[in-house]
């Protein structure tokens, strides 16, 4: 699979998927998309860069384990659930705002974070079986 | 709410605050720290010791707060006669047993531990018995076992108390489950669900026609908690938990909660021909039975072991023998057997502790050594042998005349309390006299004085147990009268003192403390011919315990290797030929079938599609080799993706392609990793058998879609989404409207089992990784 042509252009590839992860994940509440294709595409990113470049780069542009990720997304998606307990509704409720980023006003709420949760989990658990099946080293 | 009612509530939550502390209070003052703790039980003793002027006057007190509203459970207590006394008696002797805590185990590593064992324990058993829910009831039984099981465990280096604290466990905590399919039963029958209101119901319970099946599983509850034979094996094991813990559980308190709950279903249950079979046959039983292995016992903590069988034994006799003077007599027993039987064990620890052994052919002439210690032995054994001027002489006395009303029935029990009686007798002096008289015997460590911890409590008990019969008068009127009256269920009124009465009791009792003597001196010879005739028989309840144990394990291993042989080729077959039969069997029986689907017309592109699908499986059943095969398999599904797309889906499109794409990477990966041969060789039945539990399970499921396509399609949640996602959700995209927003706690689940589900495949890849030679699960 590692090809020279294979392994020069996967990091562009990975690091284009990414972004184009992010895109989707960010229009998906009015789009097509949302956190959970997002996260598979992300994790599909990881994947070919694994396959391309080898598993300790993906790991070491990752940084964290993972797992990791994906328990922080858990964790994301929960607490912007409790957000809501603060405003004496029940647990989950949406709860929206708009903030003026730079002038521009922009839609913020806790689905958001919802969603960016549910974007890590799925990154973080295929990202983590992806790779560890990718470790051939250890085989 | 009242303030007596919330310092209740104090009371009972007040020892699990304890039992946190306390390892942070022993690291703080080392075994100091039982006199801070000792002020919890302390404090029990003197708030519900506020209720005895009121329990006396007949009231009961009950309170509590509802906890489950909609399952009618309440957080709620009762306290009667019965459960103050027995209030009483776990607190009193609680707060000694925390004091002889500190000063057995001083300098101990796990001290603390242990006084946050004892105090959850405390707490417990102080719950059971203040409990009105049947609910509170059982939680507190079965926290009751559990904190016994981590006492007896306590010196968990050791196999004998890892097994003892299990075999506890097993024995008790299946009780106690009957115990709950009891009450269950009795809620059923009665409608109670609460022992102040069971108690109101009067014959309901009786001449219900479940009262078999609820006596029944109540006595499983019982006879297990209390030792009855043949139940009685797993009590002697727990001696091998510290002392202060077979004082404190295994004779004074935690043993007699089977008893408490005989006595407190008493008046319900009671009085009838069954009940009055029953309980005296196996209480009589066990009382034989305990005190004959007694004799044959050199230990003095297992000797106390088998007569706290024997007692508990007579206790269930007494409750079940069905008359008033005999429910009088269990009640004096029990208080007389907690004060004797708990400073015994005392003072068999603290001999222990001392001189370094606790048998009894290596002990003697300890008086002068530990003269105080004596004092309270010889005390403790007076009681127990029943003589006066002492509580157990009052108790003793009560049990012949609550027996010996006539008939043959009764002969014959008084018969078997007798032997008992006598035996207890000799077996209490031999514990509480014989170490400390005749010639001084060189022992493991050299015999002193224990330190004040060590003899307080054997002291203040057995000084208890004759306080208690002097002033008799003061004692039945605060605590046995109020008992009796609970247990019998109407106002009882027990007038017995020291002041002898001439009669056939008195006379019985002359009987039992000649035969005792007898038999103490007798009890060498009687020890070698009991080993005899145990040994003939050779089996006991204990051995059939592990019996049992044994089967159970290799039956499981018996089912485990069917069950789960570890061939993913035949789990996988059982999978699926499960899926086609619970699809296709309803279908089939109830004439569920799909009709003939209507073609419609397809357009080009749609037919290309179709067809592209259709290559593609071709494809992967003709493929040369796995890899081909795999890729072929995405062919299909990136087709379905299409499909999705062309039919106006495009977030379930999108997904699909993504699913697919790193299913097909996944799948490569999974492959290459298990080092399968490239290609498929299954031989031609394995063949033919896939392809049938294939055609089965995809004809299936294709059946049921179009059934499904067929049915009226209700249009109320797709409106509702449509409707609302933009006006409640602020989203345009209804799909993932409904995912993060509508539906968030499905999504929140489902994320967290794909976390869950990814960690364990990172487990299992690491297991393969890890072992290189173990053998891999696919197989070809």
């Amino acid at each position: 699979m590692r090809t020279l042509i294979f392994r020069t252009t996967a990091p562009y590839l990975t690091a284009l998927m990414v972004l184009f992860s992010i895109f989707v994940l960010l229009r998906g509440h009015n789009e097509p998309g949302g956190g959970f294709i997002g996260g598979l595409i992300a994790a599909s990113a990881f994947a070919i860069y694994g396959i391309a470049c080898g598993v300790s780069p993906v790991r070491r542009a990752l940084y964290f384990h993972p797992m990791a990720i994906s328990a922080f997304g858990l964790l994301v998606s929960a607490t912007s659930g409790v957000v809501s307990l603060f405003f004496d509704v029940p647990f989950l409720t949406g709860l929206w705002t708009t903030i003026d980023l730079l002038g521009l006003p922009v839609d913020f709420s806790t689905v958001i974070l919802f969603d960016i949760g549910v974007y890590f989990v799925v990154l973080g658990s295929i990202t983590s079986i992806a790779l560890a099946l990718e470790e051939r080293e250890h085989a | 709410m009242a303030d007596g009612q919330w310092l209740t509530f104090v009371a009972l939550i007040l020892p699990f605050a304890g039992a946190a502390a306390a390892p942070f209070l022993t690291r703080a003052l080392g075994h100091n720290a039982a006199w801070v703790l000792a002020l919890v039980p302390v404090f029990l003793f003197v708030h519900f010791a506020g209720f005895l002027g009121a329990i006396a006057a007949g009231d009961a007190v009950g309170g509590g707060y509802s906890w489950i509203d909609s399952l009618d459970v309440d957080f709620s207590w009762y306290l009667d006669g019965l459960s103050l006394t027995f209030a009483l008696l776990i607190s009193g002797i609680g707060t000694l047993i925390v004091l002889y805590s500190g000063g057995y185990l001083k300098g101990h590593r796990q001290q603390g531990r242990f006084f946050s064992f004892i105090l959850m324990f405390m707490g417990a058993m102080q719950g059971l018995v203040v409990a009105d829910s049947f609910l509170m009831l059982f939680v507190f039984w079965e926290l009751t076992s559990i904190a016994s099981f981590l006492l007896i465990g306590f010196d968990h280096g050791r196999e004998a108390a890892r097994r003892a604290a299990l075999q506890a466990l097993i024995v008790t905590g299946a009780g106690g489950l009957s115990l709950l399919a009891g009450l269950l039963v009795i809620r059923n029958a009665t409608g109670a669900n609460s022992l102040s209101a069971l108690l109101q119901v009067g014959d309901g319970l009786r001449e219900a026609p479940l009262y078999l099946a609820a006596l029944l599983l109540v006595l499983g509850g019982a006879f297990t908690k209390s030792a009855q034979f043949p139940f009685h094996f797993w009590l002697p094991n727990a001696m091998e938990a510290p002392t202060p813990v077979s004082a404190y559980l295994h004779s004074a308190t935690m043993v007699k909660a089977g008893v408490y709950l005989l006595m407190r279903l008493n008046p319900v249950m009671g009085e009838t021909a069954l009940w009055e079979t029953v309980l005296p046959v196996f209480g009589g039983t066990t009382l034989i039975v305990g005190t004959l292995l007694a004799v044959r016992q050199t230990d003095l903590k297992l000797m106390l072991a088998y007569t706290t069988v024997a007692s508990l034994g007579l206790l269930v006799m007494l409750t079940g023998f069905g008359s008033e003077v005999a429910v009088e007599a269990a009640v004096l027993y029990l208080i007389a057997h907690s004060m004797f039987k708990g400073a015994l064990f005392m003072v068999a620890g603290a001999v222990d502790h001392e001189t370094g052994t606790r048998d009894l052919t290596k002990l003697g002439g300890l008086r002068r050594a530990m003269p105080i210690t004596f004092a309270a032995a010889l005390l403790a054994a007076m009681s127990m042998g029943g003589l006066p001027p002492f509580f157990g002489f009052l108790a003793k006395e009560e049990i012949y005349a609550g027996i010996g009303t006539g008939g043959s029935w009764s002969l014959f029990f008084t018969a078997v309390s007798l032997i008992g009686n006598a035996l207890m007798f000799a077996i209490g002096f031999a514990v509480g006299l014989r170490p400390f008289t005749g010639e001084t015997v060189e022992t493991p460590r050299h015999a002193h004085e224990g330190p004040v911890l060590l003899w307080l409590g054997p002291v203040v008990l057995a000084a208890a147990g004759l306080l208690a019969a002097l002033f008799s008068g003061f004692s039945h009127y605060f605590l046995s009268s109020p008992m009796a009256s609970a247990v019998t269920g109407r106002p009882v009124e027990i007038a017995i003192s020291v002041v002898p009465h001439i009669g056939l009791p008195l006379l019985l009792s002359a009987v039992t403390i000649v035969l005792g003597i007898g038999a103490y001196l007798t009890l060498d010879p009687a020890r070698h011919a009991m080993a005899r005739l145990l040994a003939a028989i050779g089996w006991g309840p204990d051995r059939g315990f592990d019996q049992f144990v044994r089967g159970t394990i290799r039956l499981s291993v018996f089912v485990t290797r069917i069950v789960q042989n570890g061939r993913l080729d035949i789990y996988m077959t059982a999978t699926f030929i499960a899926l086609a039969l619970s699809l296709l069997v309803p279908m089939i029986r109830f004439g569920e079938l799909p009709s003939w689907p209507v073609f419609v017309p397809l357009r080009f592109y749609e037919w290309t599609v179709l067809v592209i699908a259709l290559i593609g499986l071709a494809a992967v059943v003709y493929a040369r080799d796995r890899l081909t095969a795999i890729v072929s398999l995405g062919i299909q599904g990136f087709a379905v993706a299409l499909l999705f797309m062309l039919l106006g889906a495009p977030d379930l499109s999108f997904t699909q392609f993504m699913v697919e794409t790193l299913s097909v990477v996944i799948l490569a990966l999974v492959m290459t990793r298990l080092r399968l041969s490239p290609a498929d060789h299954r031989p031609l039945g394995q063949r033919t058998l896939d392809v049938s539990v294939a055609a089965l399970c995809g004809t299936a499921l294709g059946l049921l879609l179009l059934r499904v396509s067929q049915l009226p399609f209700d249009l109320a949640l797709s409106d509702f989404f449509a409707e609302n996602a933009r006006v409640i959700a602020h989203g345009r995209n209804i799909v993932n409207v409904i995912i993060v927003d509508f539906r968030g706690l499905d999504t929140l689940g489902e994320i967290a089992v794909v976390m869950i589900a990814g960690l364990a495949i990172l487990a299992l890849v690491r297991i393969q990784a890890g072992k290189p030679a173990a053998k891999p699960a696919g197989r070809d």
